[in-house]
């Protein structure tokens, strides 16, 4: 075993107006390398909570956290900055593209910024976005991509370091059915390159292209379940077919 | 199924091997799902219902399998295709079943309707998945179409399921 993700008991609370609303509640999570894992639940069960707190955009109240095998929980800002800039890749729902920047220059900033060359950055963007087939916008900007362009450049920005992991929150909370399609494809890719991998949903689709399943409930995870891959069944066709009128 | 199979007719006689494989190619991925007995079970009871009839002229000689046969539309064939294209109908809207199913196990005490419910969902997400990894099979065409259909069925099937789960936790914790 070798977690990518080792979470313990981990809680945060914020402040409501009358009481404390406790987000996560005690919450263990595992990754292994290679893994493709989504949290599932309905809005407001800590979901994304849970994913600020993995990926550091958050600080847990309580609890132990460990990414790739070192302790993370007390790192400064600065250091959980050079940490999530080498090892963990962002997809969010809202695409987070920066405006000013082309599709390429924004999917090579985080190389750039870790010291890439010019050249070795515009290099690996390049081959990024021919792999996610969205290299021939490479020189538009964010506005003149549609959404399914936006949040796949969005990816090959998360993946622009070979980060340890990819986080993704809601990463199809704006896109159409058509756009939806193109990621879930994408994310499958993923899953069978084994990039190790957290999404947070509340789009079934999404959730069910994971090797594995948790579901959270009121800050908790309440279930988890493994989704075996392999050949559909011809049970499972034909239950999904219904062709069965005959009669 | 039947009125598919008349529509496939519509143009020109086939061969009932010929309607098998035409059905198959429609349904793309999810083809392998389709049983070739009953293409022809289906047509052996139209030729009775009197929509279809069998060309004798055609086919070889005295055959008695349906997927050698060659089956061509009778006038009331015809009609009913009409009739199928103009019919806005559509299927298994409400999951009537389930829903009993869960009123029936808070009744009866039988079962969790939560726990019924929680199993559902995860059963319903593995078929979304294989739904899924079959429409990476053949990502273009009219058969992905049908497979993007079932998967947002399925999606809306498990987005009611959490509906039911929330509703059945407050009849619980009353």
């Amino acid at each position: 075993m070798n977690p990518v993700i080792e979470a313990k008991d981990l809680v945060k609370t914020y402040d409501a107006d009358e009481a404390p609303v406790r987000a996560v509640d005690h919450v263990d999570v595992v990754v292994e390398a290679g893994e493709a894992v989504s949290v599932m639940g309905p809005s407001g069960c800590g979901k994304s909570t849970l994913l600020h707190l993995l990926g550091g955009l958050e600080r847990a109240d309580a609890g132990e956290l460990s990414l790739g095998g070192d302790r993370v929980d007390r790192l400064s800002e600065t250091e959980w900055a050079i940490l999530r800039r080498r090892s963990i890749g962002f997809v969010f729902q809202a695409f987070n593209l920066v405006d000013e920047l082309t599709a390429i220059e924004n999917v090579e900033l985080p190389a750039l910024l870790l010291g890439a060359s010019r050249r070795d950055a515009r290099g690996r963007a390049m081959r990024l976005l021919e792999r996610l087939r969205v290299s021939e916008r490479a020189g538009h900007l964010p506005d003149r991509l549609s959404g399914g362009e936006r949040q796949r450049v969005a990816v090959a920005r998360a993946l622009i370091n070979e980060p340890l992991l990819i986080l993704a929150d809601e990463p199809t909370g704006n896109l159409d059915s058509k756009a939806t399609g193109d990621i879930l494809g994408l994310f499958a890719e993923l899953r069978d390159a084994r990039q190790t991998l957290l999404v947070v949903t509340h789009d079934a689709r999404v959730a069910s292209t994971a090797d594995r399943l948790l579901t959270m409930r009121d800050g908790a995870i309440v279930g988890q379940t493994r989704l075996e891959a392999g050949r559909p069944t011809a049970s499972a066709l034909a239950g999904l077919l219904d062709l069965g009128d005959t009669a | 199924m039947q009125e598919a199979i008349l529509s496939l007719l519509a143009k020109q006689p086939a061969h009932g091997y010929e309607l098998r494989r035409r059905l198959e190619t429609a349904l793309g991925p999810a083809g392998g799902a389709l049983n070739p007995g009953q293409v022809y079970v289906t047509l052996s009871r139209l030729e009775r219902a009197g929509l279809v009839r069998v060309d004798g002229r055609r086919g070889k000689g005295h055959v008695r399998r349906a997927e050698a046969k060659v089956y061509e539309l009778t006038a009331t064939g015809h009609e009913r295709v009409e009739a199928w294209l103009n019919d806005v109908g559509w299927s298994k809207v409400a999951p009537v079943e389930f829903h009993l199913k869960l009123v029936s196990a808070a009744q009866t005490g039988l079962a969790d309707p939560v726990a019924l419910i929680e199993a559902q969902r995860l059963e319903l997400l593995r078929r979304l998945r294989e739904l899924q990894d079959l429409a990476r099979t053949e990502p273009e065409g009219e058969g992905a179409l049908l497979l993007e259909g079932a998967a947002l069925r399925l999606q809306a099937d498990v987005r009611w399921l959490e509906a039911c789960e929330r509703h059945w936790i407050e009849q619980e914790t009353r």
